[in-house]
């Protein structure tokens, strides 16, 4: 915050009076942004309750409890035997931890002050809370750039920027609550070194990083944006002593804490993401090698050397790229995890890994999705890259260049636009706050000249001094900014020789940059309409978009509002009705969800690690009754759990995910084939889908019965009605449906008891082995 | 199925028979004289509670000396399932007629056998003199003592159950006149053992009246009818009353709720269940009923995953009523947990005594209406700084003392804990808790507060006007 001490007190005891008063007036400002930012995203607890939100948070949240009941050393050793059965898995080794640590810290230091609040609670309002640090770091980082208007514009932005408040509502619990405040402050203290030069934020830069990696696997982002940025300062000439001190420390430290974290670990030496800081880490060392030298040498003694190093340089460069080229591809998926290939090629995700184009999050977005997610940001951004190249400073080159990458990446998924939100939010503050402070500034031109012109004769002091005033404003900037900065010293001279020369032909000079009264007071407003505008998008889009939780449903109708609460009625089911030990298997969604609130083994969850289980799973599916019943008995589940929508119309249930289930257990299992599924390319389940739909396990287990409920089977969510209305279940059992239908559980009938005497024919049972031996592949567990 | 369970009844009868008559040889009460002069007994089976209304109309004999008491027997399963026994005297006579409550205590004579009939003593307020006689009203309630037969049923299946009981008083006194009726919900009824004379009318069985009964006689008795009513059985329930000098009580509930009755088997169908809700799941039940104290505030409802949305508050000034569900309908043998919680103000409930002391009056039992609470244990949280906690409880419970620490507390709270076990609606009395408690206490943890933000500030301050640098700067 702007304290008063940095500020030079040039203008005596009335100037130091208004920085005071300013001072005072920003960190009310900042405190004003950040209960902005908590409570814009309580919308979801007023509107539903305190509750976790959706699928990963689960996760989160159970690993929370975890974490508060048993330490912190059972939680690096967890081994949990709930999940992946028959696998399990470690799960101290394979989560970002960041996230757990942080809340399972604010919840250890609330209880031992003997504040009793819940693991839960504290869980549900750690995203909102980080939210409030996340619009401080970003006054921060844009204050480094552009001085404290632009900082404060900006964290105003952001601390309501629908993107992410998609994330971040109280409840959503999830990584990219916390990252993003670890993303935009590890930028600030990069940005701070650089224009400071000084090791301690150098050192602070390497532990924000380190708690980045902690939180999120965006981490990598960071890793090779400052690269490229690094890159960027020294194609340009930039190099500076101070951008080696922001970088190498980062490198080194920084690289030496990733691998800290076990779900990391020697990755962050070793795959290829982490590849371009090294590489930029050794350009830049050859840089500053170069630029020592050339303090050494003479000029012309150094374009000797140069040459001489340039030739032999350039070839170590190539044998080293080509080296890591051969490595690169020389490892089976080209050293790149799936999701960070599918960045690069947005096509490649869709083409080798169903799993992956399978999440929604991971598809790009169409256009509305960018007026949704940043709105008039859009419009503001183009504004924000001229204003950073007038002047261009190492801090808003980076600006730039952050903004381009995420721009980039977002267009690749979704769930990127997070990256891109901040990176929007910044430039639109910027953008906004020249325009403001160009308008206010003719205003205030305008306003004098009208006061002091009109009475007497046009006497040199007033401009004068309105442009000492100005002149004091941009030094408070600049000084603030960067005092060793380059190019501000150069802009310093600059300033002088524009104030020697304003007053001398201070009209001309003025009138370049002052815009007509009318004009900058219509401006103005306009702007303010804008704001406005932004502002009543954001408030909708937290209150109506984007904080329904998910697990609990609601829809208004004129008899008042109807709570559909099926996902929780199924789990508390099954966890007071099932034995402790019982295994349930559901498509991957729920696996989350039942684990966390059910406490029940599940065989494949959100964690999508093991392909192969999943495909077994969704083999399981879309098989007929008995070759399902096979494969779920082999691996020893009990429980079946189905979402139906069809009764109420709940679109997002398993009839609409089938296709998936098909397609990940063909890429597995080859007997399901995509096109069994189809009619004529059409994906239906009336009376035209194909036999091989109508018989498949979901099916079954889906419209069981259902035709019973208005004697025509009509499925509200595909419109139509069902194709199969009758049928029976043989090896399958109902044993709960919740009110709405929403979650439908199925038990697994015992295996009959032979009959004595009675044994079947040959014929039968010899069909029977075969079919088993032919059908190995179909059941991996066998 | 009937003649082969008669006849094992046959010889638990015999045997029982056969040990009451040893018991009553052996260690009898001293003899005072007292004999039955006529008795009435009525069972009510129409819930899953047993209530046994007893009228025994008592005489002392004139050659005997004073009686102060008179003893009341039950079979050892009996006193297992024993909730609550109520004794009242009717005194005075025809219109002056006014019931004097009793009180009763188990009584240590005759325990020795270990199927010998354990005995509780009423003590009467005034002696019964030789010669006189007095009419008791007795009441005890029994739980879990309707044994569903068959154990497991489907869900159209409606819940059948069996009651054992004796056709006869058991009493260690020799009784002149005995009747027994068992009012039962329905006109179900499967069976009932006859020992004659036995009539039915209806719902209603009567058995009696049999004349000049030895003491502890026993006459088993079986019924089998059916009974759809709610078997809901709280296994473990939790009561904090946290008090709060600056206006509030708060209670938190926690219930370990099951469908005591017969277990549901196979296939749970919600089709039948919501197309034909009187056939199907007869014996499940799907809400309750809370009856909470007037002015009540701040409800909620929730489990261990989140609000449960299914729930309605009525109030009015003499009660609140909660009508909740549970998140799924309850069949035999489900189970389900939740909270609920409320506030309460303080000045209904908390008072000053006499002597200075403070103290709370609150409902001891469990607030849900027609259940049984196998585990009940009332916490009473009382502010930090009080002293001398003192429970007065009408009927006789497990009693310690904890400390529980919430919302900034240095020393923590004193916490009365009470533990009672098989707790029915009748245990729905007041009981009190004295405690010292200094009103200066209360402002311990806002100056805390001010002292911690205070501090805060005056370390800003200290800060800013050091320079904690290492080089001097010029």
């Amino acid at each position: 915050m702007a304290e008063p001490e940095v500020s030079p007190a040039a203008a005596g005891g009335g100037g130091q009076l208004r920085n005071v008063f300013g001072g005072v007036l920003c960190a009310f400002t900042l405190l004003l942004i950040g209960v902005v930012a908590f409570s814009i995203r309580l919308f979801s607890v007023i509107k539903y309750e305190s509750v976790i939100h959706e699928f990963d948070p689960y996760f989160n949240f159970r690993v929370t409890q975890f974490l508060s009941k048993n330490g912190i050393y059972e939680f690096w050793n967890w081994f949990d035997d709930r999940t992946w059965y028959p696998l399990g898995r470690v799960i101290g080794g394979t989560v970002y931890p960041g996230l757990t640590l942080t809340a399972g810290t604010i919840w250890w230091l609330l209880n031992s002050l003997n504040i009793p609040l819940s693991v839960e609670t504290v869980c549900v309002f750690t995203a909102p809370i980080f939210s409030a640090n996340a619009s401080w770091a970003t006054y921060l980082l844009t204050k480094e750039a552009k001085g404290t208007g632009a900082g404060l514009m900006a964290a105003a932005i952001l601390a309501m920027v629908p993107s992410y408040i998609s994330r971040s509502v109280a409840g959503s619990y999830d990584n990219e609550a916390v990252a993003i405040f670890a993303l935009i402050f590890t930028f600030y203290l990069y940005v701070k070194t650089l224009n400071t030069g000084s090791l301690f934020y150098a050192t602070l830069n390497a532990l924000s990083y380190f708690y980045m990696v902690c939180s999120w696997g965006g981490y990598t982002f960071i890793i090779n944006l400052i690269p490229m940025h690094v890159l960027l300062c020294i194609v340009t000439g930039r190099y500076s002593s101070r951008l080696y001190i922001a970088y190498a420390p980062l490198v080194i430290l920084g690289t030496l804490l990733a691998a800290l974290v076990p779900v990391v670990g020697f990755n962050a030496v070793m795959t290829s993401e982490h590849f371009a800081s090294f590489l930029v880490f050794i350009i830049l060392h050859v840089v500053a090698l170069v630029y020592y030298i050339k303090g050494l040498l003479t000029p012309r003694l150094f374009k000797v050397a140069m040459t001489l190093v340039i030739s032999v340089g350039l070839a170590v460069c190539f044998a080293v790229v080509a080296i890591l080229v051969a490595l690169v591809a020389s490892s089976p998926t080209k050293g790149w995890s799936g999701r960070s290939l599918s960045l690069l090629d947005p096509t490649y995700a869709s083409k080798y890994i169903p799993i992956i184009a399978s999440v929604s999050e991971h598809q790009p977005p169409t256009w509305p999705s960018y007026f949704m997610d940043i709105n008039v940001l859009a419009f503001l951004i183009p504004a924000g890259i001229i204003s950073c190249f007038l002047p261009l400073s190492d801090a808003s080159s980076f600006m730039v260049l952050y903004l381009v990458t995420a721009v980039y990446f977002s267009g690749v998924m979704v769930r990127l636009m997070l990256v891109l939100a901040p990176a929007a939010c910044i430039l639109s503050g910027i953008a906004l706050s020249e325009v403001f402070s160009v308008l206010t500034r003719s205003i205030k031109f305008q306003l004098s000249k009208f006061f002091y012109d009109s009475p007497t004769s046009p006497g040199d002091s007033s401009p004068e001094s309105s442009t000492n005033s100005t002149k004091n404003e941009n030094r408070n900037e600049k000084s603030e900014t960067a005092p060793k900065e380059k190019p501000s010293k150069k802009n310093r001279k600059k300033e002088k020789e524009v104030a020697e020369s304003v007053s001398v032909k201070p009209k001309k000079e003025k009138r370049l940059l002052v815009l007509p009264f009318e004009l900058s007071v219509m401006g103005i407003l306009l702007l303010i309409v804008l704001g406005g505008f932004y502002v009543v998008h954001c408030v909708w889009a937290a209150a109506e978009a984007y904080s329904a939780p998910s697990i609990v449903l609601t829809s208004r109708s004129r008899d008042g509002l109807h709570v559909f609460d099926d996902f929780r009625e199924a789990y508390a089911w099954l966890s007071h009705n099932t034995d402790v030990d019982d295994k349930v298997a559901s498509w991957w969604d729920y696996g989350y969800q039942t684990t966390a609130m059910a406490n029940r083994t599940v065989i494949v969850d959100n964690n999508t690690w093991n392909n192969t289980h999943i495909a077994t799973v969704g083999t399981a599916m879309s098989s007929p009754e008995k070759a399902a019943w096979e494969i779920f008995n082999s691996l020893d589940v009990k429980y079946v759990l189905v979402v139906f929508g069809g009764l109420v119309g709940y679109p997002s249930d398993d009839i609409n995910k089938f296709l998936w289930m098909v397609r990940i257990g063909g890429g597995v299992f080859p007997h399901i084939k995509e096109p069994d599924y189809l009619r004529d390319g059409q994906y239906r389940v009336d009376a035209q889908a194909t036999p091989t739909m109508l018989n498949c396990l979901m099916y079954k287990l889906c419209y069981y019965r259902f035709v019973e409920t208005d004697g025509k089977g009509f499925d509200k969510v595909r419109g139509y009605e069902i194709g199969k209305k009758h049928f029976k279940l043989t090896h399958f059992e109902e044993v709960f449906t919740t009110h709405h239908w929403m979650v439908r559980i199925y038990k697994l009938k015992p295996q009959k008891n032979r009959v004595r005497g009675k044994l079947k024919k040959p014929k039968a049972s010899a069909k029977t082995s075969s079919t088993l031996a032919a059908g190995q592949k179909k059941n991996p567990w066998q | 199925m009937l003649p082969l369970s008669l006849r094992t009844l046959a010889t638990r009868t015999l045997l029982l028979l056969v040990i009451a008559s040893a018991v009553s040889c052996s260690s009898l009460p001293p003899e005072d004289g007292i004999r039955v002069v006529s008795a009435e007994k009525r069972i009510d089976l129409t819930g899953p509670i047993v209530k046994v209304f007893l009228t025994l109309k008592v005489e002392n004999t004139p050659t005997a000396s004073e009686a102060s008491r008179v003893l009341l027997a039950f079979t050892p399963t009996e006193v297992q399932h024993l909730s609550i026994v109520k004794a009242t005297r009717a005194e005075g006579k025809r219109k002056k007629k006014a019931f004097v409550p009793l009180s009763i205590e188990a009584s240590e004579l005759a325990t020795t056998a270990p199927d010998a009939p354990r005995l509780y003593s009423v003590l009467l307020s005034t002696p019964l003199k030789p010669g006189d006689a007095t009419t008791l009203e007795v009441l005890y309630m029994l739980t879990h003592s309707l044994e569903p037969f068959p154990a497991e049923i489907s869900q159209s299946e409606s819940q059948l159950v069996y009651y054992r009981d004796s056709a006869v008083l058991l009493s260690p006194y020799y009784v002149l006149e005995q009747v027994t009726y068992i009012k039962m919900p329905s006109n179900r009824i499967e069976s009932f053992t006859r020992v004659d004379p036995t009539t039915r009318a209806g719902s209603e069985v009567k058995y009696g009246t049999y004349n000049n009964q030895m003491p502890n006689s026993y006459l088993p008795i079986l019924v089998h009818y059916e009974n759809n009513r709610p078997f809901a059985v709280v296994e473990e329930l939790v009561r904090k009353v946290e008090i709060s000098h600056w206006g509030n009580i708060q209670i938190t509930e926690q219930y370990k709720l099951k469908h005591g009755g017969a277990r549901h088997k196979g296939v749970f169908s919600r089709l039948e269940y919501q197309s034909r809700p009187s056939v199907s799941g007869a014996s499940s039940f799907k809400n309750l009923l809370v009856r909470l104290p007037p002015r009540v505030h701040s409800v909620y409802y929730r489990d261990e995953i989140g609000n449960i949305s299914s729930s309605h508050l009525r109030t009015d000034s003499h009660k609140s009523e909660l009508e909740i569900e549970p998140r799924y309908p309850l069949f035999g043998g489900w189970h389900c947990t939740f909270t609920i919680g409320y506030g309460l103000p303080l000045q209904d409930f908390v008072f000053e005594s006499v002597d200075g002391r403070r103290y709370i009056n609150l409902t001891f039992g469990c607030p849900l209406l027609d259940t049984v609470v196998d585990d009940l244990t009332v916490k009473v949280v009382l502010p930090e700084g009080s002293k001398n906690p003192q429970p007065v409880v009408p009927f006789v419970t497990e009693k310690h003392l904890e400390t529980s620490y919430s919302y900034l507390d240095v020393v923590g709270r004193t916490t009365v804990v009470l533990k009672k076990k098989n707790v029915v609606g009748e245990h729905n009395v007041p009981f009190q808790v004295y405690y010292e408690f200094n009103p200066i206490f209360m402002l311990a943890e806002p100056l805390m507060l001010i002292s911690a933000v205070l501090l805060f500030f005056v370390a800003f301050i200290a800060y800013l006007h050091m320079d904690l640098s290492i080089r001097k700067s010029s």
